[in-house]
């Protein structure tokens, strides 16, 4: 079997979730290497809409930040940023928005404003960006994380995006009709929500990972499902178009974006 | 319509110390030399408003140049922190910065209702989250049709907008492609307004399906600069200095390293670029 990283399995593992159907609303970093991993493998024909108003762009390297020319450059159509949040988003034409932060816990909510007070913040975090929008106006949401107990943990410093609530069954009650998260991809574990409690669970461990170190790396009493898989490995094509689009990356602007 | 006066004239006439002032552009286009020449001229107490506040924002916060932020999203895009902009929230330095922090939608809503003229926007926002408990300018309404619990904030109208464009015309009027941001929105919204371009065209040449014109009217100054939006791009001249934004993560992690870079970079320099003043403008 080829050797892979931990942040390649992440990466595959979250490009299979995406199909031909899917009109994906891509962040910048780990979600953007995951959406073009996807086009460049199984999924052709995904639709790829990045917040800086790019819709159906096909770049053929990572952007190192959301507004890059390649974005604009491959896509169909660019529209002004107002119009992709109130049209694009708001008016409910993405399947599946990607989203990260510093912390998530249980029910998939998620921090990416401050660590600490919000007054007297001990990390300044970038703050929100699309997020609180994304989160509730796209089909569902796919989210990326490094697993770790100061990021996954029992509650939140600051709640920026809606998951599933504080019980799990907040997004009903405030209204909300899309799914909200529906899948997590750890560089341990995949995790999704249970049908009923919305609790995420593990359902697969990536090869080589136990259940005691994801329990170890959890800040919470982490659950497993009951027919718990292990993750199919990478396969060599997945390893090769990702390892080549990282080349073709880092050769375009000096780092490489999947951190 | 005269090319005669500078970009230092431009920035002295039109940005005054407490101004509401928006610098926009969304990766593209950001007016770093609209801003260097504002930090050189030393104009304080301003209000920063933009939606993706980066480098040129860290400079004008490092320099002290900022009372308070209105922002949605503060890092350097695909590199990681602002650490001048940190510095200013958590430890005061070089002085305190406010902060009124919103979402995207939020503020891309608020720019299209300041230009529509309107006094706050209506979207579908905030739901289950923690901003309205820290900014008490996000508040909700109901809907009067579908009772429909909606998300509500306070229109962005600033004293001034500055942006980079690619062209104007020898009548001032500019054009903007590629990705496009909030900019028509932001100078719409804005009581005056300065458009930085790379060049200077007799006319503009048919229009991209994306682009963005700006008639003359609309602003108070025209600057002729080339460069004047690197580090970052202008599409169709200069592609962006990942370099350099990757290097400012060092530059700005220490305040001495900071401060000399700009001396080196700012202060010791002179604005380059001449304007135009558009007498069919807005005064104010």
């Amino acid at each position: 079997m080829t050797s892979y990283t931990s942040a390649e399995m992440m990466t595959v593992g979250a490009a299979r979730a995406l199909t031909n159907d899917d009109v994906c609303f891509v962040g910048i970093g780990l979600p953007s290497a995951a959406c073009n991993l996807a086009r460049l493998t199984h999924a052709p024909r995904l639709t790829l809409v990045y917040e800086s108003g790019t819709i159906e762009t096909k770049p053929t390297v990572l952007p190192l930040s959301i507004g890059d020319g390649e974005l604009a450059e491959t896509a169909l159509t660019t529209v002004s940023v107002p119009e992709m949040f109130q049209y694009w988003l708001q008016g409910g034409r993405i399947s599946v928005g990607f989203l990260g932060g510093a912390q998530i816990d249980r029910f998939g909510n998620l921090n990416s404003t401050v660590i600490g007070s919000y007054a007297r913040p001990k990390v300044r975090l970038p703050g929100s960006g699309g997020a609180p929008e994304i989160a509730t106006s796209c089909g569902r949401i796919y989210i990326v994380m490094r697993h770790n107990p100061r990021g996954f943990v029992e509650t939140l410093d600051f709640v920026t995006s809606l998951g599933h609530g504080p019980t799990g069954r907040e997004r009903r009650a405030l209204g909300v009709t899309t799914e909200g998260p529906a899948l997590l991809v750890t560089d341990l574990c995949v995790m999704r929500p249970h049908p009923e409690s919305k609790e995420f669970e593990v359902t697969s461990l990536h090869p080589g990972v136990t259940r005691d170190q994801v329990t170890t790396q959890t800040g919470w009493a982490v659950r497993f499902t009951d027919d718990v898989r292990e993750t199919a490995p990478p396969t060599s094509h997945e390893l090769q178009v990702l390892r080549d689009l990282n080349e073709r990356t880092t050769r375009a602007h000096g780092a490489a974006t999947n951190e | 319509m005269a090319l005669t006066s500078t970009l230092a004239d431009a920035i002295a006439r039109t940005v005054r110390p407490g101004d509401r002032i928006a610098l926009e552009g969304f990766t593209h286009l950001i007016p770093f030399a609209a801003g260097h020449e504002i930090i050189r001229q030393g104009i304080r107490d301003l209000t920063l408003i933009r939606m993706t506040p980066d480098l040129l924002y860290d400079q004008l916060i490092g320099t002290g140049c900022a009372r308070k932020l209105i922002f949605s999203w503060g890092g350097n895009p695909g590199v990681g922190s602002l650490h001048r902009l940190r510095d200013a929230i958590e430890r005061g330095w070089p002085r305190p910065l406010e902060i009124e922090e919103h979402s995207h939608a939020a503020m891309a809503n608020a720019y299209a209702a300041g230009a529509a003229g309107l006094p706050s926007a209506v979207f579908r926002g905030y739901v289950g989250t923690d901003h309205a408990s820290v900014n008490p300018n996000i508040k909700f309404v109901n809907c009067p049709f579908t009772g429909e619990r909606l998300a509500c904030v306070p229109s962005l109208r600033p004293d001034v907008t500055i942006i980079h464009a690619q062209k104007a015309d020898k009548l001032g009027n500019v054009l903007i492609e590629g990705i496009v941001g909030v900019q028509k929105e932001a100078v719409l919204a804005a009581t005056r307004a300065i458009a930085t371009v790379e060049e200077i065209v007799d006319r503009l040449p048919t229009a991209g399906t994306n682009a963005v014109i700006l008639p003359s009217w609309t602003l108070t100054d025209v600057v002729l600069v080339p460069g004047g939006a690197l580090p970052s791009y202008a599409h169709g001249y200069y592609p962006r200095d990942n370099a350099f934004y990757l290097s400012w993560d060092a530059i700005s992690r220490d305040r001495d390293s900071f401060q000399a870079w700009i001396d080196t970079h700012v202060m010791e320099r002179t604005a380059v670029g001449s304007a135009m003043s558009s007498g069919a403008g807005r005064t104010a």
